[in-house]
């Protein structure tokens, strides 16, 4: 368990933008736990999701942004169903991940690397293609894994050769290259 | 008669899951539910896109919206739950004029608004129904135990889907057990199943796929139903995986839930892509009679 020393530098103003950014009121947070007790990740989380809304209250910033569980939370909601003060706790994991991942964080570097190889296939065919998304996978993490999957998947017909590249390819690829202007704007 | 939808089948019906694509136009077909694919759709960026950022995800499932709303759609349908989080979300946003500005500085068509979308489940709830499909059945599920997995995102959150139970949804349930099924009391409909960390974490989907396998073989079901192309492949394609990780066997074949009702409305094995499963579903339709 990870005890949380709140007497390090609280940074309220990383609290405001975690607030704006998410919609959320993060003072209604009064830790009851029902966020931790329904998340099906908890076993596998450094820091459990009640307790990162705790962290985040006192803006322990770099607490926040260094964990693991906000890189493992699959966004099920089963936290922003269950809280009983309507706090969209999923979107709020969510907005952590997106500074963490802004910010040159990456604890959980497989994840990452998973989710650029995936979005770089849809920007290139404008439709995921999965093995080369695996390709791609592979060349960054240098782990091969799966392989014993390979053959049952191709003989039910379940993994395309080839890419499907769509006629709107162009634009897909356009939107991602604006949104890389606009972070470096 | 039911109106027209525009149909987004999204990445995964055309790769790991083309059963689940047929199986689905097959059965809205019978039941008069009319689908006409979004000419020239693009990936929605699956969870990938939304972990990054929701701008980026909102102008990749906007461009499909401003597709369906060209051709003058009144709505959107899809199988896939991670697609439909996707669209649904997108749509909200779209109707923010703040948001709607983000996502149009990224499109190369601005998209004027959202659209409303629903997963292929609910058209067939509303736009069939129950009853309607318990008259359409010529080859009831008799003697078949299901358990029915709706996987976790497929209703929540409440507000957002706005659509059956959110902890204990029934609509799979009701189809299934129209189609003549036995459906079990499955205590966990909406939990995770490990999600896309297969490759990446392939320890959390052990473990969270490994639970959902227990505890349909504690309940003695025959089969899974699933309304997720993801969900499907780990639970199905990982199966060896995971019963090697628990030290146990399992041989619980995993059908998309379109595939039972399929079975059900008379549609043959090839129409259905039943050879497609990983899991032999031999044993379990011999129960039916209908030859494995
Ligand atoms: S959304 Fe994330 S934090 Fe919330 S319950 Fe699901 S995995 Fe846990
Ligand atoms: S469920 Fe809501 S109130 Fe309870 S600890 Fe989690 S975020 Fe706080």
């Amino acid at each position: 368990m990870t005890v949380l020393d709140l007497t390090h530098s609280c940074d309220m103003q990383f609290v405001a933008e975690v607030a704006r950014e998410s919609g959320q009121n993060l003072t209604l947070c009064y830790q009851c736990g029902n966020c931790t007790a329904g998340c099906p990740f908890t076993f596998a989380y450094d820091l459990p999701a009640s307790s990162v809304m705790r962290a985040l209250q006192w803006g322990q910033r770099e607490t926040v942004l260094a964990c693991s569980s906000i890189w493992i939370c699959a966004t099920c909601k089963t936290c922003t169903t269950r809280c009983p003060n309507n706090i969209d706790v999923a979107r709020i994991m969510e907005v952590l991940r997106h500074i963490s991942r802004r910010e040159g964080y990456a604890p959980e570097k497989q994840i990452k690397q998973f989710q650029d190889s995936f979005l770089q296939s849809v920007m290139r065919h404008g439709r995921v293609f999965e093995l080369g998304t695996m390709m791609s996978f592979i060349a960054r993490s240098r782990r091969l894994a799966d392989m014993d999957l390979g053959p049952k998947a191709l003989t039910r017909g379940k993994l395309a050769l080839r890419a499907r590249d769509i006629h709107g390819r162009d634009e897909v690829e356009k939107i991602f290259r604006r949104y890389r202007e606009g972070l470096e704007k | 008669m039911s109106p027209a939808f525009a149909y987004y089948p999204g990445c995964s019906l055309e790769g790991t899951a083309v059963e689940y694509d047929r199986s689905g136009r097959a059965c809205c077909a019978v039941l008069g539910i009319e689908l006409t694919e979004i000419p020239d759709w693009s990936c929605c960026g699956s969870s990938p896109a939304h972990a990054v950022d929701t701008v980026l995800s909102g102008a990749l499932a906007a461009r499909n919206l401003g597709l369906a709303r060209q051709g003058g759609f009144g709505g959107v349908v899809t199988p896939c739950p991670n697609c439909l989080v996707n669209l649904r979300t997108a749509s909200r946003d779209l109707d923010d004029p703040d948001r709607r500005a983000r996502i149009n500085a990224l499109l190369s068509t601005p998209c004027e608004g959202g659209l409303p979308a629903v997963s292929l489940l609910q058209a067939l709830h509303e736009q069939a129904g129950p009853a309607a499909l318990a008259a359409a059945v010529v080859r009831p599920l008799a003697g078949l135990k299901v358990a029915p997995y709706y996987g976790c995102i497929l209703h929540r959150p409440p507000g957002l889907m706005a659509f059956d139970d959110p902890e204990n949804p029934v609509a799979m349930d009701q189809l299934l057990e129209a189609a003549g099924a036995e459906v079990v009391a499955f205590p966990f409909k909406t939990e995770c199943c490990g999600a896309s960390y297969g490759v990446p974490r392939k320890d959390l989907v052990m473990e969270l796929s490994g639970r959902l396998l227990e505890a349909a073989a504690d309940l003695g079901a025959d089969a899974l139903a699933v309304a997720c192309p993801l969900c499907q492949m780990n639970l199905d394609l990982r199966q060896d995986q995971i019963a090697a990780s628990r030290r146990r066997a399992f041989g619980i074949p995993v059908f998309y839930f379109t595939q039972l009702l399929g079975l059900a409305l008379g549609l043959g094995r090839a129409d259905l892509g039943l050879d497609r499963l990983v899991v032999d579903p031999g044993p379990a339709l011999r129960k039916l009679g209908t030859g494995g």
